[in-house]
């Protein structure tokens, strides 16, 4: 089964003109990723050759749509333009968008996340996120295809690198879908989401979450597991050193006064009966554990 | 980024929000001079981003200019938790009758902004919330709809402001949003707004944080860094466009991604426990690439922190494979020469690992150390950091 992304996907990249929009076009089209177009304002009626794929290029996401019958987006246009290629996308009532793009403006994010709210049709992954992947199944965005295959494991996590990391840790038991929700102030798609989405997922029986710093997600998280997750989770939360104030890296990463600390989302995991690893391989084996593997 | 009182005053008054005229001082004499021309009794303000200046003795109301002297010179060079305070500001005292809270901010739990509201204003906001929460108006606002004035009469009449500064507090709240919107700002704070003697409201401080995702479009913002108070080697790194951040530790670290390199940082003070008490130095992604360059620049900064004894370089192969990385951090070596002199250990993992892990032994470098795992490269260069 997987969640949000399966063999039936059918991408379309927005920037897929772009240097790193080819790129990645060319990664996911290689793990068997069923990508059919891209779309680049102004550029439609083109033809891309990547690696022997003919894909046209649209001028929007709704001609992409209508042309190709994708139900699935990834986004790679720099910052000053995805606003607009989101809103294009939640236009043409795009089932599922993902938004790896780094750097993008808070209001912008806070924009299109409420228009998309207020049209109800389309799903957003991100922004800055590596995207997800359903080994086997499809991959969409920058997560390695080749770390793992498919598995019982669902995985959440804000963070790209700690993703790769815990799939490689546990390759050899593999996953049902990995999610890289992003590390922004505002995502479209939160841990909460995602535990639902595993919970109804008869082919997940254990899920990971990767939280860090800053925000009170993990918090969020937690109460839902009490409240609603009855299989097996295990945690890890980057940040315990972070000192209050400084931005480590992703632009929600960030303690202010008392909220939103490692500390804090631990204990708030621990007391929903989430065991919590000090370190990634300690959560590894955490699961391990509960899995009998 | 956070902004200074003053700063904030300024894009205030460049959006039309009411404020009292100011000047800013890093002298005594600066500060008499500004007194003199603002004339009257002036409010001397410690400038420095922290809360509770006012209970630590960082703002003095003065009776004239020579009085104003006086008070920048006693507030000049105070320490207030930690910040050193180089800058004062100088502003008309005004006679206040009440004093109210108007905030716009970005609220992260429900992906929408909020005004909150309160008449209550002055002291610590925070307070009024807990003990008081019927007191403060939380409002959301739509991040598509924005603050229209039917909206901003609405939020200004759920916070019951008296009737007759109602129309005066809508209007300052317009401006706000407009401050808020066209700055790209994630919080305009207003505490206190206050109602003058004379019936006029006017924004007696205020804290600004903007966005830095929106330096491409906010090209006036760069202009309100605080280059004094950035630390020498941070400013290095942000020449080099690494995401670097000092901290008070002694083992180096270089990782790839943000959440990588957090978790990097708490494994090595976990180790760093068995160790003497050492801690990460540092805070350094160098992003998916890894090249050589990048590499040699991440190091190099690194290596020019003296409280660094020890460096981890932490890397998962994921898009970047570790061939790539290894030969990243054999050509960094090459590129410092003599000025690399401290032990690094290095821990690859991930795509082409056992190739990568080839080209450092094969390098055989003699300040590098490699282990296979996380945990126990953490634990070895913290041991190296103690000795």
């Amino acid at each position: 089964m997987a969640i949000f992304l399966n063999a039936k996907s059918v991408v379309i990249v927005q920037g897929m003109t772009g240097s790193e929009g080819t790129k990645h076009t060319r990664r996911m089209l290689a793990s068997g990723t069923k990508v059919v177009g891209g779309v680049t304002p102004g550029k439609g009626g083109q033809v891309v050759d990547i690696d022997g794929h003919q894909l046209p290029v649209f001028n929007t996401v709704a001609e992409a749509m209508s042309a190709t019958g994708a139900n699935t987006s990834v986004v790679f246009v720099p910052p000053k333009f995805a606003k607009a290629a989101v809103i294009d996308a939640v236009d043409a009532a795009m089932p599922l968008v993902v938004v790896i793009t780094e750097g993008i403006p808070v209001h912008d994010s806070a924009s299109f996340y409420a228009y998309s709210v207020s049209k109800g049709t389309t799903r957003i992954i991100g922004p800055n996120c590596p995207g997800l992947i359903s080994p086997g199944q499809s991959n969409v965005g920058i997560i390695p295809a080749d770390i793992t295959g498919p598995g019982p494991i669902g995985l959440v996590s804000k963070s790209g690198t700690l993703t790769y990391q815990m799939m490689y840790e546990l390759r050899d038991i593999g996953f049902s879908t990995a999610v890289g929700i992003g590390g922004d102030p505002v995502i479209g798609t939160t841990h909460i989401d995602c535990l639902r989405a595993f919970q109804d997922d008869p082919e997940t029986t254990a899920i990971v979450m990767i939280g860090e710093i800053g925000g009170d997600a993990e918090e969020r998280a937690a109460a839902f597991i009490a409240e609603y997750v009855t299989k097996p989770v295990v945690g890890y939360v980057a940040g315990f050193t972070a000192p209050e104030g400084k931005t480590m890296g992703h632009a929600g990463a960030i303690v202010s006064g008392s909220s939103g600390t490692a500390q804090g989302k631990k204990d708030a995991l621990e007391a929903a009966g989430v065991k919590v690893g000090q370190t990634p391989s300690e959560t590894a084996q955490l699961l391990r554990d509960i899995l009998g593997r | 980024m956070d902004l200074f009182e003053y700063q904030a005053r300024d894009l205030f008054e460049k959006h039309g929000v009411p404020v009292l005229a100011a000047a800013i001082a890093t002298t005594p004499d600066e500060a008499e001079a500004a007194a003199t021309k603002i004339g009257g009794k002036v409010v001397v303000k410690a400038q420095v981003k922290v809360g509770g200046r006012g209970k630590a003795g960082g703002v003095k109301l003065a009776v004239d200019a020579a009085d104003a002297r006086e008070k920048a010179s006693a507030i000049l060079g105070m320490d207030i938790k930690g910040h050193e305070v180089r800058t004062v500001m100088i502003a008309a005292a005004a006679p206040i009758e009440s004093e109210y809270y108007l905030a716009i901010l970005l609220d992260r739990s429900n992906r929408t902004f909020l005004v909150m509201a309160s008449v209550s204003g002055g002291m610590d906001i925070e307070e009024v919330a807990r003990t008081a929460p019927e007191k403060l108006a939380k409002i959301p606002v739509s991040a598509v709809d924005g603050i229209s004035a039917t909206k901003a009469k609405e939020i200004i009449a759920a916070a019951n402001f008296p009737a007759d500064v109602a129309d005066q507090v809508v209007d300052v709240l317009l401006k706000l949003w407009e401050v808020f919107q066209s700055e790209d700002a994630t919080l305009v704070e207003v505490n206190p707004l206050v109602k003058t003697n004379d019936g006029k409201v006017i924004a007696l401080d205020g804290k600004i944080t903007l966005d830095d995702n929106a330096e491409f479009r906010q090209p006036d913002h760069a202009a309100l860094v605080d280059h004094a108070a950035t630390n020498a080697l941070e400013a290095a790194a942000k020449e080099k466009d690494l995401n670097y951040v000092k901290l008070d530790g002694e083992v180096g670290i270089i990782g790839n991604g943000a959440g990588l390199v957090m978790s990097t940082l708490d494994v090595v003070a976990y180790a760093g426990k068995q160790h003497g008490g050492v801690r990460p130095a540092n805070f350094l992604d160098i992003g998916g690439g890894a090249s050589a360059q990048i590499m040699a620049d991440g190091l190099s900064i690194i290596l020019g922190d003296t409280d660094v004894k020890s460096v981890f370089v932490n890397v998962f192969g994921g898009i970047t494979s570790c061939d790539a990385v290894a030969t990243g951090i054999v050509q960094a070596l090459e590129l410092l020469g003599a000025k690399a002199t401290k032990p690094i250990v290095v821990r690859l993992d991930g795509n082409n690992v056992v190739e990568g892990r080839a080209i450092l032994a094969k390098a055989a470098h003699p300040l590098i150390e490699q282990v296979d795992t996380m945990d126990g490269a953490a634990n070895r260069a913290a041991e190296l950091a103690a000795k």
